[in-house]
């Protein structure tokens, strides 16, 4: 068994060890919004946090996130929607939809570390696919975001 | 999103609806099938259908029924708008569901322009065949989405579903409060009688609407009087998009749900020889070993537990045909066909061969595409579970009365015990109008009875096992006459056929050789006036599946013409916007996109050293698009694409952040083809396995976009797809403008270029 801390509640999980984070989240605990996308950390579907930190959970073995705190998309949408979300919807980003759970998670790790991005800050560490080709509204919205977080300097 | 509840049907037929064959929309339906009586089968307490896309409950809440997939093209907010429109309901609290599978919301716009049944461009022939596939499609009445057609297909229909319901609510009020259904208003769900000061929702009349008797052929508004089409509206899937409770087709969880994961020949269309099911059995969570025909299956109790031990099974596969073919070797042998007896005309006008070949100068090139994955970002899955009666689908799909009839097929089992659902697909253009999932789906499950089985895909799987935007070439020639424009102008193409392709999946005992318009799409029906004009194309059969990809023939078509109209405009020493305006003289709807483009994107104003632009225009399903592409380039080649201008004329706009978005993505989508599409097949083996060698476009590379609406009045146009073909010849033309290379075959690597 091992016991995990995902969106503070704990779990235990009777799984093999290597068994990537993305599947037990997904299949045992029951976690839909994050997606399996490529199974080789190449699109960023399934980023969760692991300690803040964003991770590509398909590649990321379950052993590896015992004993740390664990947040997936269902984490952070409470009743309050946070920034990143909220820009998302008023910039009207989603298309298909599928990438952008992991999306929404990278760039909310990302701007938890920078909070007033420039557009090569945001270039260089949102590596996620997104198909639809969303990338120009996820630009805007990555600013409208750290507008709302109040983290831009004028 | 309300799922469907079949073991809760409630029998409230609306009145108006019951022996009066089809309520609103086209005669598709058969003898005493009243129109909503799918839609009435999911009812839940309280709640009526008033026609086969309206429902209403007791408490006013409006739910449209969306007969279309929702994959990002925002059909669901754009369709429940034409409904909510002529109903004057309150939109903002509107619910949308999938609708079920039936005749009545069959795609009868996609019938007309998108599949081979239409004989729109093809000139020159008139086969029975041709005649029987235009009957047939009309008689089948297959729900699809594709072909960019769903607005196209439901302008009439739902706007006249939601004036029914209306009016139906309207009678009902008027009966209960003794006074003229004429003097009774509605707005924002609300009727109002000014003469009484009565009013009520719509909730207080729904029941009694439902046995109201009314026109079926309600007076629609007019484009002036509308509040709602032509109105920026949030989309209503996004909400449920940014908090992660979007429920795609890999997201179905059923009781007793079980694992699938499979191993496929390596080599296309192979079969499977031999497996060794006893070295995987003790594994972590193994059910059951399953082979089928192109591969074996491993059913576990988790995923990750299936593709463990499907990828540690041993297994052995028969090659077949395709082991004898290449990629490099299929586009010489495309090539080679472009001197082939043996063509199909489809455009003729005067004798531009003759022309051509008797002219002292002529203009000559030959331009190739290759095969293209479609790699939806969600990954291919179908859930299936098979009874001794039935069999019920969840998956993610474009076309679910093609999905339905091979799941009844495949399972043997009756009609009436085949249940299709159709969650949110992850992203689609065009493959998932495909049954190789449900078959493959069906037939494990059929060895899992009464547990239902989700087949997965891995992506390895998806990229490899493809069915391919097929690799293309294209021979143009032409001559300029004294007035510096184009006299004559040939076109040869060569490819496999998509349509013909996908037949024979459908229907692999047909033989059937008809033409396929979806092979000409973009190079028949060009706008531009030439004295002399030839089109015609070479199909080439090969043993490798190929399909429809976003935009179709348009996606190489418009790479071919539109590349080419640059080299005559270069000949001719002309601006590439004015040569093309001077060809246009006669299609002023074609010049004013152009021109609203070149203006929009600064055409006249020359770029700094080191960039440069170019330009397309094309029109697909209905709509016009020019795009103009800026780049960077540098003399090692390596190439920045800058920004995108893109004007759009499709018509009547239903919802404009729409029109804008889908034009985005087509043109992220056609650019990342451009840039780096690239299926290569090495012995029938697909070399290309995840994103890593099939690369994407990312935020880093991906350009400014900007898109102007450019409405000219002409009929409704497509969306979804015309974002696409432009923006590669586009960006051709930027690159000769910057670099004086001419580039004729994608990817831009085939040239020594770096994106």
């Amino acid at each position: 068994m091992l016991r995990l801390d995902i969106n503070s509640e704990l779990h235990e999980v009777d799984v093999e060890e290597d068994t990537p984070l993305l599947w037990v989240l997904r299949d045992t605990i029951g976690l839909k919004g994050t997606k399996f996308g490529c199974g080789v950390a190449a699109c960023g579907a399934c980023t969760v946090h692991v300690d803040g930190e964003a991770v590509r959970s398909c590649s990321y073995p379950v052993s590896g996130a015992v004993g740390t705190k664990i947040t997936t998309i269902e984490g952070i949408s409470g009743e309050m929607l946070n920034p990143v979300q909220l820009a998302w919807i008023q910039e009207q980003v989603p298309q298909c939809g599928y990438c952008q759970s992991g999306m929404i998670m990278a760039v909310s790790a990302f701007l938890a570390e920078n909070s007033n991005p420039s557009d090569e800050d945001i270039a260089d560490s949102i590596t996620n696919i997104c198909r639809c080709g969303t990338y120009p509204r996820i630009k805007r919205a990555i600013k409208r975001a750290a507008a709302l977080q109040g983290g831009v300097q004028e | 999103m309300t799922k469907l509840n079949l073991t809760r049907r409630k029998f409230i037929v609306g009145g108006a609806l019951v022996g009066g064959g089809l309520a609103v929309g086209y005669g598709f339906l058969r003898d005493g099938d009243p129109a909503n009586a799918a839609l009435t089968a999911t009812t839940m307490e309280g709640e009526v259908a008033l026609n086969a896309w309206v429902k209403v409950d007791k408490d006013g809440l409006v739910t449209v029924a969306i007969p279309r997939s929702e994959m990002g093209q925002g059909v669901y907010t754009a369709l429940a708008m034409l409904v909510a429109e002529e109903m004057d309901a309150n939109f903002s609290e509107l619910v949308v569901e999938q609708a079920p599978v039936a005749d009545v919301y069959a795609n009868i716009a996609v019938m007309k322009d998108a599949l081979p049944f239409s004989d729109k461009h093809h000139e020159g022939e008139d086969t029975i065949g041709a005649w029987g596939m235009a009957k047939l499609g009309q008689f089948l009445g297959v729900q699809v989405t594709g072909g960019s057609s769903s607005v196209r297909d439901a302008w009439l229909p739902m706007r006249q579903a939601g004036a029914t319901a209306k009016a139906m609510l309207v009678a009902a009020a008027a009966r209960t409060w003794d006074v003229p259904p004429a003097e009774i208003s509605v707005t924002n769900g609300v009727l109002s009688h000014g003469g009484s000061g009565m009013s009520g929702g719509f909730g207080d009349f729904a029941i009694l609407a439902a046995s109201e008797t009314v026109s079926l052929d309600p007076v629609l508004k007019k484009s002036s009087e509308f509040t709602l089409i032509g109105t920026p509206q949030p989309r209503l899937d996004i909400p449920s998009k940014v908090d992660g409770t979007a429920e795609f087709g890999v997201d179905i969880e059923l009781d007793g749900m079980v694992h699938a994961a499979v191993k496929l020949s390596p080599v296309l269309g192979g079969t499977l020889a031999s497996h060794d099911a006893s070295a995987v059995k003790d594994m972590p969570g193994v059910l059951k070993v399953v082979p089928f025909e192109s591969g074996v299956a491993v059913i576990a109790d988790s995923f990750w537990r299936a593709k463990t031990a499907v990828e540690a099974l041993p297994a052995t596969f028969n090659d077949g045909p395709a082991k004898e073919f290449s990629s490099g070797g299929i586009l010489t042998l495309l090539e080679e066909n472009l001197e082939s007896e043996d063509s199909r005309i489809y455009a003729e006008t005067g004798d531009a061969r003759a022309a051509i070949d008797e002219a002292q100068s002529a203009v000559k090139a030959v331009y190739k595409v290759p095969f293209l994955a479609h790699a939806c970002m969600e990954p291919m899955n179908c859930t299936a579970m098979v009874t001794d009666t039935g069999v019920e689908i969840w998956m993610p799909n474009q076309v679910p009365t093609l999905i339905k009839w091979f799941a009844e097929k495949i399972a043997d089992v009756p009609a009436e015990n085949v249940i299709v659902h159709t969650p949110l697909l992850g992203g689609g253009f065009g493959r998932r109008l495909e049954i190789d999932l449900v078959i493959m789906a069906v037939a494990i499950a059929k060895e899992m009875k009464n547990r239902p089985v989700k087949l997965l895909w891995t992506r390895e799987n998806d990229i490899q096992h493809d069915i391919f935007r097929p690799a293309a070439v294209s021979r143009l020639e032409g001559t300029l006459g004294s007035d510096g424009r184009i006299s004559a102008w040939a076109n040869r193409i060569v490819s496999q056929s998509v349509s013909g392709s996908y037949t024979a999946r459908l229907l692999p005992w047909a033989t059937m050789d008809v033409p396929d318009n979806t092979t000409s799409e973009g190079a028949a029906d060009i706008p531009y006036e030439f004295t002399s004009r030839l089109v015609d194309h070479v199909p080439v059969k090969l043993p490798i599946e190929v399909g429809f990809w976003r935009s179709v023939g348009h996606s190489y078509n418009a790479f071919f013409t539109e590349s080419f109209m640059d080299e005559m405009a270069y000949a001719a020493r002309a601006d590439p916007v004015d040569f093309r305006l001077a060809h246009l003289e006669n299609h002023p709807d074609f010049a004013n996109v152009l021109k609203q483009l070149a203006k929009v994107s600064n055409w006249s104003t020359p770029l700094d050293q080191g960039r440069a632009r170019g330009v397309a225009l094309h029109e697909s399903f209905s709509s016009i698009v020019g795009q103009v592409v800026e780049i960077t380039v540098n003399g090692d080649k390596e190439i920045t694409v800058d920004k995108v201008y893109c004007v759009i004329d499709c018509g009547a706009v239903v919802n404009p952040d729409t029109v804008k978005a889908q034009m985005e993505s087509g043109i992220v989508f056609g650019l990342t083809a451009a840039l780096y599409g690239e299926i290569e097949i090495e012995d029938g083996v697909v070399l290309n396995s995840n994103f890593p060698d099939y690369e994407m476009i990312r935020l880093a590379n991906c350009p400014e976009i900007e898109v102007h609406l450019a409405p000219s009045g002409r009929l409704l146009g497509g969306v979804g797809e015309p974002g696409t073909p432009p923006i590669a010849a586009a960006l051709a033309n930027a690159i000769f403008a910057g670099t004086g290379e001419r580039l004729r075959e994608l990817p831009i690597s085939r040239a020594g270029f770096i994106a």
